[in-house]
């Protein structure tokens, strides 16, 4: 290849053909090299590998050009756009100081737990994001550091994870449809979702039901199906003072203040309820049992443990649980 | 290690002009390795970011490189001396993982997490203040005991627990000389070698009923002594299969013990196949689950969850 009439040397950009990856690099030094906005037409001028002056039809280097802004703005690069009232010509810049991650200095321990904290995600679906975070901290200055080797992970395993996930962060609100736990018929929701909750290793998402029009709580691997956006992004407006950690913490029956349940235990035997008991003593009229006392959070979830020890405990209080327990039994001959 | 396959060809090349900046020069086969990429592909990427070129007003190549002999050195890093900002994503992701190690004691030291959770918050600017409180991941700590736990450990101390066995409904004693805590699914585990199994063995914090540090120093782990497996969650290897049929009021027993298989019935039900960990537990869990769920096999532990279930009754008519 020979140098052409402009000047320019046989490797330039120019002779070349131009990766996507180089054009969309070349993209990004041009607009944030430039102080003015720039035309379309000019970037094209710029930028190697949208056809130069004449190669490709305008359209397509329009709808190429289009493309690629939509690739830099999902990746969070934050480009300018203006319109010269003049001409009615749409100018394009990116703000360095917007584009740049703002300094962050960290020590060789601090850089220790990044990485942990990146790597808690290895296995799950936000494993890109904390790597690329990992990546500009790193690029930062951030010390590289060894594997940290800890045996922690968060698990994102469930189906919905990343549609609930990005409406929380969009604050775009969600239809679903609904399995609850006592097997009802599967029924379809609209959720303005306020946050996602881990608990136990299970995932939680909790906001405004709009078909309830109340507050709640949904498991996330209860969900069926795929997951929709009902809403433009930006359009749920979470409560000020809301704890969305309290929300899930609170579901199923906790928070209240308990009662006291009286039962008898075998000598021994139930641990698995005698390791909560408020108070233990031998119980006179029944040589061989105690009577132990402890709290009653939820009457069916206490029941199930009861009726799980079979014979080994009896309910004296209240009458209620007494009920439940003889209920379960019962359904065990039935 | 930094990101390999997880993150693209052109998110590392707007990264590596700013990473070699911060440190003025780097060898190829150590930044190939922190990128995550053979040096074949590196060397390909230093290629396109030399010859990166702005036509317009006249030709430049914004970014200067050198990289022979195995060194890279940038001369000139054009207009991108710094990383891109975070996104949304990656913000959370980073911040959602600190806080959760805020809570997990004896992993991390507390001050530095606390520490890097500011720079962070700083750092990310918008991006992380926007998502405050929207994820969270909480974790079945119990301070009081992971914080005695930590004693031990930084004293080197033996610990005596006294502990729950759910599956043998045993409260147990033992003396463990502690050598890590571990979390997984939510839970801390305590892991220790057992001076009663004379095993490792791991302790979920939640089945700790009291802990003591013991002012005996801790020994060392014999080198014969085995990892406890992996999986904290497989089944023993004695474990009885057992065939279960739930209504749909049942079905939350295929959603507790997700380790069997599950099969579809008619009316919302569900047949679970499992390995049980021991007889008792299938028998508790039947005794649970009252007319929502029955032992299908074996034959034998379903006589004995109803004959359980009769003596129990005969309490009531008793009391």
């Amino acid at each position: 290849m020979t140098d052409d009439a402009a000047g320019f040397p046989a490797e330039s950009a120019q002779a070349r053909r131009v990766g996507k990856d180089e054009r969309l690099f070349t993209l990004v030094q041009c607009l944030l090299a430039s102080e003015q906005h720039l035309t379309a037409r000019r970037i094209r001028e710029t930028v190697a590998g949208y056809g130069g002056d004449d190669d490709e039809p305008d359209d397509a280097v329009k709808r190429k050009f289009e493309r690629d802004k939509n690739v830099l703005r999902d990746m969070g690069i934050p480009i300018e756009t203006v319109r010269d009232p003049n001409t009615g010509e749409e100018g394009y810049r990116i703000d360095r100081a917007a584009y740049e991650l703002a300094p962050i200095e960290l020590t060789t321990d601090e850089a220790v737990v990044v990485m942990v904290a990146a790597q808690v995600w290895r296995q799950g679906k936000l494993a890109g994001p904390a790597a690329g975070a990992l990546m500009k901290l790193r690029a930062s200055g951030a010390p590289v550091v060894e594997d940290a080797g800890l045996d922690t992970l968060i698990e994102t395993a469930e189906p919905a994870f990343d549609a609930v996930w990005r409406a929380c962060r969009d604050a775009r609100p969600i239809a679903f449809t609904y399995q609850k736990r006592d097997g009802a018929r599967a029924v379809r929701r609209e959720l303005e979702p306020w946050g996602m909750v881990c608990r136990n290793g299970l995932w939680y998402v909790a906001g405004h039901d709009r078909d309830r029009d109340a507050v709640r709580v949904f498991r996330l691997s209860r969900v069926v199906g795929a997951v929709e956006p009902c809403g433009e992004p930006g359009t749920v407006v979470a409560p000020a003072d809301i704890d969305v950690r309290a929300l899930v913490g609170d579901w199923g029956g906790g928070g209240s203040k308990p009662r006291m349940a009286e039962l008898l235990i075998r000598e021994g035997r139930a641990n698995g309820l005698r390791r909560y008991a408020r108070g233990v003593e031998p119980e006179p009229e029944r040589p061989g049992w105690d009577r132990v006392e402890l709290n009653l959070f939820g009457t069916e979830s206490l029941a199930g443990t009861v009726a799980s020890f079979g014979a080994d405990v009896i309910v004296a209080d209240p009458p209620d649980l007494r009920d439940a327990v003889i209920r379960r039994l019962k359904g065990v001959l039935a | 290690m930094t990101g390999g396959p997880n993150v693209g060809r052109f998110a590392r090349l707007l990264a590596l002009v700013p990473y070699l900046r911060a440190r003025g020069s780097a060898q190829v086969d150590e930044v190939a390795r922190e990128f995550g990429v053979s040096q074949r592909q590196l060397m390909k990427d230093l290629d396109l970011l030399a010859c990166t070129e702005l036509l317009r007003p006249w030709p430049t190549c914004p970014i200067d490189l050198s990289y022979e002999d195995g060194e890279v050195v940038v001369l000139d890093s054009g207009a991108t001396d710094r990383p891109l900002r975070l996104t949304s994503d990656e913000a959370a992701a980073l911040l959602v993982a600190v806080r959760m190690l805020r809570e997990m004691p004896g992993v991390t030291d507390g001050d530095t997490v606390a520490g890097v959770q500011e720079k962070l918050e700083r750092a990310a600017g918008d991006a992380a203040a926007a998502m405050r409180g929207r994820f969270e991941v909480a974790v079945a700590a119990r301070p009081a005991v992971a914080e005695r736990i930590t004693d031990a450990l930084e004293r080197d101390r033996r610990v005596h627990l006294r502990y729950y066995v759910p599956h043998r409904d045993e409260i147990t004693e033992r003396d463990v000389d502690p050598i890590r805590v571990r979390y997984a699914d939510g839970h801390g585990y305590l892991e220790g070698f057992c001076r009663r199994s004379e095993e490792v063995r791991r302790f979920r914090f939640d089945r700790i009923v009291r802990i003591t540090v013991l002012d005996d120093v801790a020994r060392e782990v014999p080198e014969t002594a085995a990892e406890p497996e992996r999986d904290l969650f497989r089944p023993l290897p004695d474990a009885v299969p057992v065939t279960i049929e739930v209504t749909a009021a049942g079905r939350w027993v295929a959603e507790d013990y997700p380790y069997g298989t599950t099969t579809e019935l008619p009316g919302g039900g569900l047949r679970v196949e499992l390995n049980a960990p021991d007889p008792r537990w299938v028998r508790q869990l039947a005794l649970r689950l009252g007319e929502a769920g029955r032992v299908v096999a074996p034959a034998g532990l379903a006589d004995d969850v109803t004959a359980e279930a009769s003596r129990a009754l005969a309490n009531y008519d008793a009391v």
